[in-house]
């Protein structure tokens, strides 16, 4: 195995003369040195997809955990490390992009000490702090477990549940006010997308990609690092998927019915073909897909449909952050090569880190989970085997 | 809401001559030139419009701020005067304020290393807090832009429009665009557009997060207590059908 991963490897050692060429230009002669940003488009690339979505993608985390921790749904349990490692590394590769993004990194902080009870910012950047946090805390029987830290190991499995508690909450928050950040410009987005139900829409969507996003996971990371998941996982996350999908769905035509929207997502312009693809060929048909047990019974099959799903809500994200501003506000902005790049950039050091992860942590398999206290789980093993 | 004093621009009155302009950005250490549309060096800017008028462009200073409410570190702040005023050294450049305002004011420096968020203060640090009128108003040559106390300047942009109907638009912009402004205009009547924004909200906009925000403290208990709620349940029922299954095996 570890032949083959070394061109990989090569490469990304090769990476970063560029990103260094990047931040140099970006830390001394500023973000128009690097990025499109004007001030008709103050959010760009990073904004919609390191930040927007990238905070979608590490759903996966509180889903999961909620399922198995909080619901007791213990067949998904397999699934629990991954997803808890993919939010942690998600959100710092969040972190790490709104560092390259704001303007003044070095006043990251101050939301924590400048309290703004009337800015939807304000709150975001503390579920972003604290959530972190949290995960950071469900990240550790990993490294307890490799240190073989016999303690560790049991104190974290008591403290879990309220982890996952104090986790599931700051999600609910974080996922749904990415949508409330929205609410304040009702002039400027255009009204497939705005809506003053957009939380309820970003946190449905998100649960829905949450599942999604660990679902391939499962899938992919099955085949990548030889480790294989009982089919049942999938299966069941395909139906949970579809379930949350069209009841996401369905909240979002009935809100686009109330307020007379409707007609504008058959018109055949620009905003109704994005809309489309987004809800339609990118949401509706993978969740219509993965209602059917026949369809769900093949792994390879169920896999693709739930990448098509995170396509779909990716491209949510992106469509609020840069297609309905756009058309919105009349502003023009295609992104520089540069911020492409970094985006990429951060996105490939979020996969190297997961690798290393799996490679030097007992992420799938070996132990028992980040959540059931051994001294509980143990007995019950014994049982099973007399 | 906080709205003490504010700008009366009458458009029938300026000459176009960009007096404001200049002493502006004398004021704010920019280099004179002539502003051709409001960015980082160009805190107001008056423009022809078609038929005969100009226009002044400039921070409205709502009376409830948009970019004041959204900013996460109250970067941005409105005195008591009703002057809209920022503070550099605690803004992170997140730019939600260029996002959110109404009005599409502040500007910023894309090509600075130490980027700040730039717009009209009201002239606050130099005047308007020492009792003094801003540069613009006190050089103007023809009373196209004065400074007062708003409800005043409100009764005298009233009071031109119901003189001369026929010569004024029967609206005080900024009267009530996002829920009243400390700035305001009154217009001539002339088929071509102001090149002021319009389809503004007539109503505040803080309120449409304020509305999601003042549901977190509720919100979060709730949820809390409910999620403990459904572990200490689905515990009990997966222990329960655990002493059953126990049971059944003997």
């Amino acid at each position: 195995m570890a032949r083959g991963r070394k061109p990989f490897l090569l490469v990304l050692a090769a990476i970063p003369a560029l990103p260094a060429y990047i931040l140099f230009m970006r830390f001394v002669h500023g973000l128009g040195a690097v990025t499109n940003l004007t001030d008709d488009m103050p959010w760009g690339l990073w904004k919609a997809f390191n930040v927007f979505s990238g905070v979608a993608l590490a759903s996966g985390g509180f889903t999961i955990t909620a399922a198995v921790v909080i619901f007791h749904l213990e067949k998904f349990r397999p699934v629990v490390r991954p997803a808890v490692l993919t939010a942690f590394i998600g959100y710092m590769m969040v972190i790490l992009s709104l560092v390259v993004d704001v303007g003044r990194p070095w006043n990251l902080w101050r939301p924590l000490f400048y309290w703004n009870e009337r800015s939807v910012l304000w709150e975001v950047g503390l579920c972003v702090i604290f959530y972190t946090t949290v995960l950071f805390l469900e990240f550790l029987p990993l490294v307890w477990e490799k240190l073989g830290f016999r303690g560790g190991i049991r104190f974290w499995g008591w403290l879990t549940p309220v982890f996952v508690i104090a986790g599931v909450t700051l999600s609910f928050l974080h996922q749904s006010s990415l949508g409330s950040v929205y609410l304040i410009v009702p002039g400027k987005l255009h009204p497939l997308w705005y809506s003053p139900a957009l939380p309820l829409f970003f946190f449905l969507s998100s649960v829905a990609l949450g599942l999604a996003v660990t679902s391939c996971g499962a899938h992919y990371s099955s085949r990548a690092f030889g480790k294989s998941f009982e089919p049942l996982i999938t299966e069941s996350l395909g139906r949970a998927t579809a379930v949350v999908m069209i009841i996401y769905l369905a909240a979002r035509t009935l809100d686009l019915g109330m307020r007379g929207n409707l007609d504008k997502a058959f018109r055949m312009d620009t905003a109704s073909l994005f809309f489309q693809a987004e809800t339609a060929l990118l949401g509706l048909l993978p969740a219509a897909l993965l209602l059917f047990p026949a369809f769900r019974r093949d792994p390879g099959r169920v896999a693709g449909a739930q990448a098509t799903v995170v396509l779909g809500i990716v491209l949510n994200r992106m469509n609020v952050t840069l297609t309905a501003f756009q058309l919105g506000t009349g502003a023009r902005y295609i992104p520089h090569v540069f911020e492409v790049a970094v985006s990429l950039i951060i996105l490939c050091a979020g996969s190297a880190l997961f690798y290393l992860a799996v490679k030097h942590l007992p992420v799938f398999g070996a132990g028992e989970s980040i959540s059931s206290p051994p001294a509980h789980k143990a007995p019950e093993k014994v049982r099973m085997g007399t | 809401m906080t709205m003490g004093c504010g700008l009366l621009f009458d458009q029938t009155l300026c000459l176009g001559c960009g007096a404001c302009e200049l002493a502006c950005q004398k004021e704010h250490g920019q280099p004179p030139h002539k502003a051709v549309k409001l960015d980082a060096d160009s805190f107001t800017f008056v423009g022809r419009v078609e038929g005969g008028y100009f226009q002044r462009h400039l921070c409205m200073h709502c009376g409830d701020p948009a970019c004041a409410s959204v900013c996460p570190v109250s970067a941005l702040r409105i005195t008591k005067e009703g002057a809209v005023v920022y503070d550099a050294s605690i803004c992170l450049g997140c730019r939600y304020c260029v996002m959110a305002c109404p009005f599409l004011i502040p500007k910023y420096e894309w090509n600075s290393p130490f980027p700040r968020v730039r717009k009209c203060d009201l002239c606050y640090e130099g005047r308007v807090s020492k009792g003094e009128e801003p540069a613009c108003a006190s050089v103007c040559p023809n009373g196209a832009t004065v400074f007062g106390e708003r409800a005043e300047l409100l009764r005298i942009a009233k009071g031109r429009i119901q003189r001369e109907p026929e010569k004024y638009i029967d609206e005080v912009y900024g009267e009530y665009q996002a829920g009243g402004t400390s700035v305001m205009m009154i217009l001539g009547k002339t088929t071509a557009a102001s090149g002021l924004r319009e389809g503004v909200l007539l109503d505040a906009l803080p309120p449409l997060t304020g509305r999601m925000l003042r549901k977190i403290p509720v919100a979060v208990p709730v949820v809390g207590l409910m999620l403990a709620g459904f572990y200490f349940l689905t515990k009990r029922k997966n222990d329960i059908a655990k002493e059953e299954e126990e049971e059944k095996n003997g």
